[in-house]
């Protein structure tokens, strides 16, 4: 089994040889580490993205818009990864943001993962019928673990979800209901004795 | 009074910083105190009469135990080399987490000799090799088979048995990553398994040349004196590989220096100091002369260090024995005052070490502090402005901003990995070929670069937007925010200069691990001494925590 500490250097090293910066090439690192990390296959995908590279060009995109397109290629997923963390508080306000075609759509996953941890919000990753919340990086969940992941994709979506419970009122009245059960009723000695301060407090 | 920290400009200059020691601070000070109420066992010693074969030692706490592997094996003479080019060694080692089962002894005797190229699992923890020093371990099985403790000056000249070459660790050749371990409290310090692995080392040299001797001439052989024993450590051989780490790793060099420094402005904060704590001063200083005069290299570069040291310590003892009263206010303060206007930068940080041996309470917290959780400072902020990242170098790089890399003496080595054995290199790049490939180790140049593309981008452009035209000087976009708040996380010199000596930035993690004796076998590599004098493990329970300055010769 090869060591996540293996997984980022390798991959560091790969993204230069082909081409990326050292710094570009350390966010791959970082990002293919954290894929490998969550059970996707990261090294799987990465060596196919870059073997097509080698046949294929792809779009470099740089100031990324609510609405993006790209007439003629693919959008690379390293390019837009990168500059999806570094524009991703600018972004945040469109609410969602759309792609017409990426190629290998999962490379694009860790960077998501630590956008919705840079801003402080869930990020919902769609296109096709595949879809991946992030969730501030410290975990992905997705209805897409099944079969391989497709080599490019279209009329994607990433979509800001706002900081909100997803349960509704009543479940957790409901709920704080039976945690009150752990409370202890007070009696009048109790309320003058128990608590640390005064039951007034003037000075 | 208040003591500001020692400018970064001065202490991380590469000189400076090849002329630090080990301190309380030092890696295996802080595991030996760590470690010495654990249980020490050996819980395995299979060798044959030649030494060869398979022996297992560990250290036990509750439910967890440690057990350092060794697999001795016979090798040609013309086969043992200290390079990392070397591929057979005549010990080798591992640190398996827990008690190893039959079936792990089997699969690590067929990796772990193999080192580099073989494959360790996540229940490893680190993985080294070791070579004798044959002259040595040859007269010592002579000697004890025979029935005599061996020649004494010929240990002190050297000082070990065996000398390990690499010490590998965090997720290397498939060993555990770091961040399956990294909660656990008893490794709350960097390093501490790695020192772990070496302190066990020792033992089995030990346990090794007794056995060989014993099997030699099993009616009159006896055991090397234990103070013998004591008073010998482990050799290490350490070329570039340990370089790049300390620039690859800004906040861990930042919290390892700045720990030093707090130790530092710390003790030169105090008003009075004790009777007790002056003397064991003292003592450790008068004491440690005898460290600097059986300090033994070939090296020209390190003879005219150690010679400056020593004249320099004896005029500093001169000083506190007669001119120095240690029942004047701020004591420490007026001797660090002294010690930077008459003497040179290495006694200057060999007494800023010894200041620390008296005052635990000020360094034992600060152990703690001395890893790093370097996630979280990866990322970029990159709503900040071109003029914010401006400001910023100009405060944290004075002295790189002034350096013409257009000049060749400024411009003219670079780092490199080796195709063959993936280790890093230094190369002159005007007549070397390779420098396309060079790693990103020249930070002072990019530093340069760097400030050079802000002067000509608008100062309200934020960083986002300046890193779509300049990609390529991302990788120190991302230190420049760094050491905004880390302030000792970067060497303030040039890596790549003509003069570099790379033995300092060498120096600088070896001191840090509780290195002694730095036998420079060039700039680039040193051969140096670790646990001389340390205590065994038979006594961890009850030691002398300044046993750097008491026992070995």
């Amino acid at each position: 089994m090869k060591s996540l500490s293996e997984i980022e250097t390798t991959s560091k090293r790969a993204s230069r040889a082909l081409g990326f910066t050292w710094g570009e090439a350390e966010e791959v690192g970082k990002s293919i580490r954290l894929l490998e990390l969550f059970g996707f296959p990261g090294i799987k995908n990465l060596n196919q993205y870059y073997k097509s590279r080698k046949t294929e060009n792809f779009e470099k995109i740089k100031l990324i818009n609510q609405i993006n397109k790209s007439e003629k290629l693919l959008y690379c997923p390293i390019t837009l990864g990168v500059r999806l963390m570094d524009q991703i508080k600018k972004l945040e306000i469109f609410q969602k943001c759309l792609f017409n075609g990426i190629a290998y759509p999962i490379l694009l996953l860790p960077f998501l993962s630590r956008c919705s941890e840079i801003i402080g919000k869930k990020i919902l990753f769609k296109f096709d019928k595949n879809e991946f919340l992030l969730n501030f990086n410290v975990s992905i969940s997705s209805n897409s673990f099944q079969g391989e992941f497709p080599i490019k994709a279209s009329d994607l979506e990433v979509i800001f979800l706002e900081n909100k419970d997803n349960f509704s009122d009543v479940e957790w009245k409901n709920l704080y209901k039976i945690s009150e059960d752990t409370f202890v009723e007070e009696t009048d000695s109790l309320k003058k004795g128990a608590a640390g301060a005064g039951l007034t407090d003037n000075d | 009074m208040n003591i500001k920290l020692r400018d970064p400009n001065v202490i991380m200059k590469l000189s400076r910083l090849g002329s630090f020691h080990q301190s309380r601070l030092s890696f295996l000070r802080s595991f030996l105190n760590e470690f010495k109420d654990w249980d020490y066992k050996r819980d395995l010693f299979d060798l044959d009469e030649n030494g060869f074969g398979t022996a297992v030692y560990s250290f036990k706490k509750k439910d967890r135990v440690y057990s350092l592997i060794c697999f001795a094996n016979e090798i040609k003479d013309d086969e043992r080399s200290d390079r990392v080019i070397a591929t057979k060694w005549d010990a080798a080692f591992t640190l398996h987490d827990g008690v190893p089962h039959k079936k792990d002894i089997e699969r690590l005797k067929n990796e772990v000799p193999k080192q580099e190229v073989g494959r360790l699992s996540y229940k490893e923890l680190t993985l080294s090799r070791a070579n004798k020093s044959v002259r040595v371990f040859n007269h010592v099985v002579e000697s004890l088979s025979n029935g005599n403790q061996p020649n004494l000056d010929l240990l002190n000249k050297v000082g070990y048995l065996y000398r390990t070459t690499a010490v590998y660790g965090s997720g290397k050749f498939g060993l555990a990553d770091r961040f399956r371990i990294k909660n656990r409290e008893e490794i709350n310090g960097p390093f501490r398994l790695e020192m772990m692995l070496v302190y066990l080392v020792r033992q089995f040299t030990f346990d090794q040349v007794n056995h060989v001797a014993k099997k030699r001439n099993p009616k009159s052989a006896t055991e090397l004196d234990l103070k013998i024993c004591k008073n010998l450590g482990i050799g290490n051989s350490t070329g570039l590989g340990m370089a790049p780490f300390i620039v690859n790793h800004p906040t861990l060099l930042n919290n390892w220096i700045l720990c030093r420094e707090t130790a530092l402005k710390k003790i030169r904060e105090i008003k009075k100091v004790e009777i007790k704590d002056s003397n064991m001063f003292k003592e450790c200083v008068r004491n440690s002369i005898k460290n600097i005069t059986s300090w033994n290299t070939e090296s020209a570069y390190q003879l005219v260090k150690i010679k400056d040291l020593l004249k320099d310590v004896r005029k500093f003892i001169n000083f506190i024995e007669k001119d120095f009263n240690f029942k004047d206010d701020y004591p420490f303060n007026k001797i660090f005052f002294w010690l930077e206007k008459e003497t040179c930068e290495e006694c200057i940080e060999y007494i800023v070490s010894i200041m620390m041996e008296p005052f635990s309470e000020i360094t034992q917290p600060l152990i703690k502090e001395m890893s790093s959780d370097e996630e979280k400072y990866f990322n970029i902020p990159t709503e900040r402005t071109v003029e914010e990242l401006k400001s910023i170098l100009e405060r944290k790089y004075p002295n790189i901003l002034v350096i013409n890399f257009e000049k060749k003496e400024n411009n003219t080595k670079f780092w490199f990995i080796s195709k063959n054995k993936e280790e890093p290199r230094l190369a002159d790049r005007f007549e070397e070929q390779g420098s396309d490939l060079e790693q990103p180790l020249a930070i002072a140049r990019d530093i340069k670069e760097l400030y050079n593309q802000l002067l000509q981008s608008k100062n309200n452009l934020t960083i986002d937007k300046f890193l779509i035209e300049n990609s390529h000087l991302r990788h120190v976009v991302r230190r420049a925010f760094i050491i905004e708040k880390f302030p000792y996380s970067e060497i303030q010199d040039n890596t790549i200069s003509e003069k570099i000596v790379p033995i300092d930035m060498l120096r600088l993690k070896l001191s840090f691990f509780g290195a002694l004796k730095f036998d420079p076998r060039s700039d680039k590599w040193l051969r140096i001494c670790m646990f001389q004098g340390a205590p065994l493990p038979h006594e961890l329970n009850n030691y002398d925590e300044q046993w750097v300055y008491k026992n070995h010769s």
